[in-house]
């Protein structure tokens, strides 16, 4: 694997560690009170995380400033460990991901399981700093470490039926305490058409912000498809099929009328029950536009040509 | 008269608490939803507090804490006034095309708004001259929308969540004991009414 020198983002954007409290102390300015110096240490700690080796793809990588490490870490949907965005971060701490494997099969002509180790050498890692737009109108942008889904599929060779991918999510009770409630059916299923799957912007992810994945985040392995909402990434993947038809996802399973299966960012349709034209980046004050395909439209909106995106959404 | 003043102070609580939560950075990222989570939550607690008050009087037997209703019912809107206005200043930052959009093609908020602009009634006529000057009657009749405002924001948290109901389930719960408590007592007077008729 290529060395490359690491570059921490906080020294790219010092905005990176200094967003949220800006935030804070512009309120509580607002407010006339003082902000004493406090810190939390919960999440806070990337120090005890692996380091990953990268390589810098500056040519999908945003320049916008990267949201804080805290913040991605702290405030997420991961509905395994519970619904509350603070639930991830606390109850998954015990979740065991030595060992762990992938299984491709399905449509495929050479179906193989494939070991954590094998999956970080199949090619070089690299840094993708991607928008992440969540379903219920808040965003982040995020130094993902990863590698395009494209080179693990091409090694299981996918026969002309491949036309769709299911991810299945680790079910796991025992570790994961939100399975044992019945909020969504699990395990959870994600899936994407075989050309969005193949599509050079798809990464399986295998870290952020130059470590590897924080267990809340999807640890040890997820997919990363940043024009689409965040719940398409599906984290902590265990299994990864090749199928002819179009996959059940669980969202979709979920509620119909609300979570289509290509859910891709689209400020024109609004979810049933909220509109989708603005978004909050995590850490500003005044809400932005919402871009269609999160903004990566140049490089997918060939995908969906002559696609009604309001049927399919 | 010294318990109502323990209580009006009492019911600042929520919010020192959570403005110290604010400065010792015990919110989320997403401080704005936490600001509106928490003032909401608060302004229907202190809605079902208020409506408490005439079970506990009748069940009881203590007359004496009828005088807390006021205060409580204050606050409820206190707090649902704080939860606007984070939402109009914090969150929608008076984008007021954004809200008006929001409030009409939002059920969820349409009813929350709704819910909201009873409330300011009730809140302004329980300024004790305007009450007398209204009489009581049609005071009691007036301030029996405290019903529909419940129902209204049962349904806007209902509706507001993404797929996790267990927390409206628990407040409609609550509501249906509180409401099923009137429905009962009605039933009973009207039995009573008609029993002294048809004893006379
Ligand atoms: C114009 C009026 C209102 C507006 C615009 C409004 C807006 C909102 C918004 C944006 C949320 C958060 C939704 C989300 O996270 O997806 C919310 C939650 C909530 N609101 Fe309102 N609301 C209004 C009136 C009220 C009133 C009058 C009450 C109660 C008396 C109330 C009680 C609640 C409750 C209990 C929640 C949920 C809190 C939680 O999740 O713990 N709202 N409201």
């Amino acid at each position: 694997m290529m060395r490359i020198n690491q570059i921490l983002p906080s020294e790219i954007t010092p905005q990176y560690t200094w967003g949220r409290r800006k935030f804070i102390l512009q309120m509580s300015v607002g407010l006339g009170l003082a902000l004493p110096n406090s810190a939390r240490s919960a999440g806070d700690n990337k120090t005890s995380l692996e380091k990953l080796e990268f390589i810098k793809n500056k040519a999908y990588s945003t320049t916008e400033s990267t949201t804080e490490f805290k913040s991605a870490t702290s405030y997420n949907n991961f509905y395994e460990f519970g619904t509350d965005k603070s639930d991830p971060i606390k109850y998954s701490r015990n979740l065991v991901t030595k060992p762990w494997s992938v299984n491709v099969h399905g449509e495929v002509l050479a179906p193989k399981r494939f070991d954590l180790d094998e999956l970080t050498r199949i090619a070089p890692i690299e840094e993708r700093i991607y928008r992440l737009r969540c379903v219920e109108g808040w965003s982040m942008v995020i130094p993902w470490m990863g590698f395009p889904l494209s080179k693990l599929l091409k090694l299981v060779k996918p026969t002309a039926n491949a036309k769709y991918v299911e991810f299945t999510t680790l079910y796991r009770p025992s570790q994961m305490r939100g399975q044992k409630t019945s909020v969504l059916d699990w395990p959870y299923i994600e899936g994407l058409r075989i050309d969005e799957a193949v599509h050079p912007l798809t990464i399986l992810g295998l870290g952020m912000y130059g470590s590897v994945l924080p267990n809340q985040n999807g640890a040890p392995i997820r997919v990363i498809v940043p024009w689409k909402y965040g719940f398409k990434s599906a984290k902590s993947i265990v299994s990864i099929k090749l199928t002819e038809t179009q996959p059940q996802t669980t969202w979709m399973v979920a509620s119909p009328k609300e979570y289509g299966f290509y859910s891709n960012v689209n400020p024109g349709v609004r979810h049933p029950r909220w509109s989708q034209a603005k978004e909050r980046r995590i850490g500003e004050f005044r809400k932005r536009d919402t871009l269609i395909f999160n903004g990566y439209g140049e490089y997918v909106a060939d995908l969906y040509s002559g696609l009604d995106l309001k049927k399919y959404f | 008269m010294k318990h109502n003043i323990l209580l009006f102070w009492g019911c600042f609580l929520p919010l020192i608490y959570l403005i110290g939560r604010l400065i010792f950075d015990g919110l989320s990222a997403n401080p704005i939803e936490d600001i509106t989570h928490a003032t909401g939550w608060w302004a229907l607690v202190f809605l079902l507090l208020t409506l408490s008050v005439t079970p506990i009087r009748v069940l009881f037997g203590k007359n004496s804490v009828l005088r807390y209703r006021r205060t409580l019912g204050l606050f409820s809107f206190f707090y649902a006034s704080l939860h606007f206005l984070t939402w109009l200043v914090l969150d929608q930052f008076f984008d007021w095309k954004a809200m008006l959009e929001d409030v009409i093609e939002r059920p969820y908020i349409t009813v929350g708004f709704v819910a909201l602009v009873l409330m300011s009634l009730l809140a302004i006529t329980s300024i004790y001259r305007l009450r007398r000057y209204m009489g009581n009657a049609v005071w009691l009749k007036l301030h029996r929308l405290v019903y529909l405002i419940l129902i209204l924001v049962l349904l806007h948290f209902f509706w507001l969540v993404k797929k996790d109901v267990t927390e409206p389930l628990l407040f409609i719960l609550i509501s249906g004991i509180l409401l099923g408590y009137r429905v009962d007592r009605w039933v009973r007077t009207q039995l009573t009414r008609t029993q002294s008729f048809s004893e006379k």
